[in-house]
């Protein structure tokens, strides 16, 4: 019954860096291959460390650039870029840092009537301050502080902001890129439960960015977990978490400190760090910090395949 | 008998709207060999105690206390002179940034060097040769060469790991690490606190852990104070804050936290952490408090015994003989 908002195919985006007079620019695999579909009401996130093209894979489901290869399909139409102004209305984005991504000169007014302003030219003035207030009010802000500046608010009060301004065009998709990882604890937990309020009301597709597992395993329905550009494993929450196939998710999943003093696990303790994205290994791109790295590992790349859910292991867990 | 020693310490900033008080009648008690954490949000005054104790703070600020020592020494009357033997070389800080904490003018190892010239009498082999052990024990691959890189050319982790061995140079007998994971990727920073922990035992030296991870708290700490709107309100040990919080704030962020939901909808704390110019008169914690009564927005709370984990508030949780608080809190 749900339809599907948003499908990805093998999208891929690689950036070239570097290159002088005399040498060659260097490749930089962002983000390869990534597959996945959204439907309407549910949220897919996104985790993985940085680098790991987590916010590459945002930039292009917002259309903000054109992908290297692969497809990108908006509410039953290919994206292509002529068709992304029209097409922008539907997905919209929250930043990070509510600090860093609101206007300061503008009045929060203003801030949440210039997407109408541009996209809605029709509108009265009139029908625009209406749309903003009653926006301001589902987002948990009240009347008075339309004429208010974004310095005077905390960071959780602009954070509903960003949201509200996100939500002004009514989209069906929302990128959520680290919405909460900037906030502190106790407005943590009121910007999830507005997010999920906004979700169930307006029957949102969110696209849920996040390194932060705690969060993502109580907002998610399915999670992809992305490494060095490339998805790793993907599946429905329960399953990732309770039974993680790919090595990278298991220590990623161990490595997360957990809040109970009474059962301190040992950790999966991964040697190195990150390769560089310009230099990315042959054969399975974690085969350098994995336990269970054999000579297959380095010679040739595994593919996102197998059951319950897909991992792109030779040599899976569970 | 205790290595840091503070007794009612209170900072202020003197800034152009008036006297802010950014930590508040704070105790700090640190043991030799103790691993304490202090947790709280942002502006809860957790890295200016510890500023305060170190003595980096500017000159706009105002640090009172009634008791300030380090091993015996009184950290309110020494001489600049004194307090730059004894910072960096008996006690030091790992700071949170660790791209903007190293001078990008320097190569790493000339900064660790540093260290040793400045406290210890080495001769130039020698720090040579300490400088390579250091970035050994911390666990940096090839320590001869990362000696000649920039802090431009190692990663943050790598950076972090470096801000590390300074810190530990000189074998600290109190470290302060500000948040030292915050900026780090889980995967490194599970190395990084394994790093702290094991170096922690090894040397036998306090470690103050700053953060606002709950998850590190109980994965690391034996010790934990809450630090709320600069006042301490609640010193506990770990295990038992996680079970009994007695300080309705740590009971509220410990609900807060996502991993501990029992249902989709989060419980939450409304309202926001008083600022200057909204601090409430009683308790500084009873605008967003579901427990407070009159007292508590008139009277200031005391600070309870041990037992009730020093709370400071008038009703703590889970205590013996308060009945109503705890079957309000079921």
């Amino acid at each position: 019954m749900s339809e599907t908002v948003v499908t990805a195919t093998h999208l891929s985006r690689f950036y070239e860096s570097g290159g002088g007079l005399f040498s060659k620019p260097q490749t930089v695999r962002a983000l390869s291959e990534a597959s996945f579909s959204i439907e309407a009401g549910k949220t897919l996130a996104v985790v993985g460390e940085s680098g790991c093209g987590k916010s590459t894979l945002a930039r292009l489901v917002t259309m903000i650039e054109e992908p290297t290869s692969g497809t990108l399909n908006i509410g039953g139409q290919e994206v292509t870029p002529d068709k992304w102004a029209s097409l922008r209305d539907s997905v919209q984005i929250v930043f990070q840092d509510p600090y860093g991504s609101l206007n300061l000169r503008q009045r929060i007014g203003q801030i949440l009537e210039e997407p109408l302003k541009i996209n809605r030219p029709e509108m009265s003035a009139k029908e625009r301050r209406e749309k903003a207030s009653e926006m301001m009010r589902l987002v948990g802000m009240r009347p008075e502080h339309y004429d208010r500046y974004p310095h005077m608010f905390s960071g959780g009060q602009r954070q509903r902001i960003a949201v509200a301004r996100a939500l002004m065009l009514e989209p069906k998709l929302l990128v959520l890129d680290e919405p909460v990882s900037a906030l502190d604890l106790s407005i943590q937990s009121q910007i999830l439960n507005l997010l999920l309020d906004l979700q169930e009301r307006m029957h949102l597709a969110y696209l849920f960015i996040s390194h932060d597992l705690s969060v993502v395993r109580h907002v998610a329905d399915d999670v992809v977990v992305m490494y060095l550009g490339r998805p790793v494993e993907t599946g429905p929450k329960e399953e990732v978490f309770s039974a993680p196939r790919h090595p990278y998710t298991k220590a990623l999943l161990s490595a997360t400190p957990k809040a109970d003093p009474r059962n301190r696990s040992t950790r999966i303790k991964l040697e190195g760090e990150l390769p560089s994205p310009m230099a990315i290994p042959e054969g399975c791109p974690f085969a350098p910090r994995c336990w269970k790295t054999q000579d297959r590992c380095r010679a040739e790349r595994p593919e996102l395949t197998g059951e319950p859910h897909p991992a792109a292991c030779f040599f899976p867990e569970n | 008998m205790s290595l840091l020693r503070i007794r009612n310490l209170s900072v202020d900033f003197a800034t152009a709207g008036g006297a802010f008080r950014a930590v508040d009648k704070v105790d700090v008690d640190v043991a030799e060999g103790e691993l304490m954490a202090i947790v709280g949000e942002s502006g809860s005054g957790k890295s200016v105690s510890m500023l305060a104790a170190m003595g980096l703070l500017p000159w706009t600020a105002t640090v009172t206390a009634d008791e300030m020592s380090f091993d015996g020494t009184d950290l309110r009357r020494i001489s600049g002179r004194q307090r730059r033997k004894l910072i960096g070389k008996e006690m030091s800080m790992i700071f949170q940034e660790p791209m903007s904490s190293l001078n990008p003018c320097f190569t790493v190892g000339f900064q660790i060097k540093e260290a040793l010239r400045q406290h210890l009498d080495m001769d130039r082999k020698e720090r040579h040769r300490r400088a390579v052990e250091l970035l050994e024990m911390v666990g940096l691959p090839a320590p001869e060469k990362r000696l000649a890189s920039f802090p431009h050319q190692l990663s943050g982790g790598m950076n972090q790991r470096v801000m590390i061995a300074m810190a530990i140079a000189c074998k600290p007998r109190l470290l302060i690490a500000d948040e030292p994971t915050t900026a780090l990727d889980v995967t490194i920073q599970a190395q990084i606190l394994d790093l702290l922990t094991d170096l922690q035992k090894e040397t036998g030296m306090g470690l103050i852990l700053i953060t606002h991870d709950m998850g590190v708290v109980a994965e690391t700490a034996e010790r934990v104070c809450v630090h709320y709107a600069g006042q301490k309100v609640e010193d506990q040990k770990v295990e038992d804050l996680f079970t009994t919080p007695h300080h309705p704030y740590s009971a509220a962020l410990l609900a807060a936290l996502p991993e501990r939901a029992t249902e989709r909808r989060l419980p939450t704390i409304p309202g926001v952490v008083p600022g200057q110019f909204d601090r409430p008169q009683g308790c500084l914690f009873s605008p967003r408090c579901k427990y407070a009564n009159e007292t508590c927005h008139k009277v200031e709370p005391p600070v309870q015994p041990d037992d009730l984990g020093r709370a400071r508030c008038h009703y703590p949780l889970y205590s013996p003989l308060e009945k109503p608080a705890e079957e309000a809190h079921a």
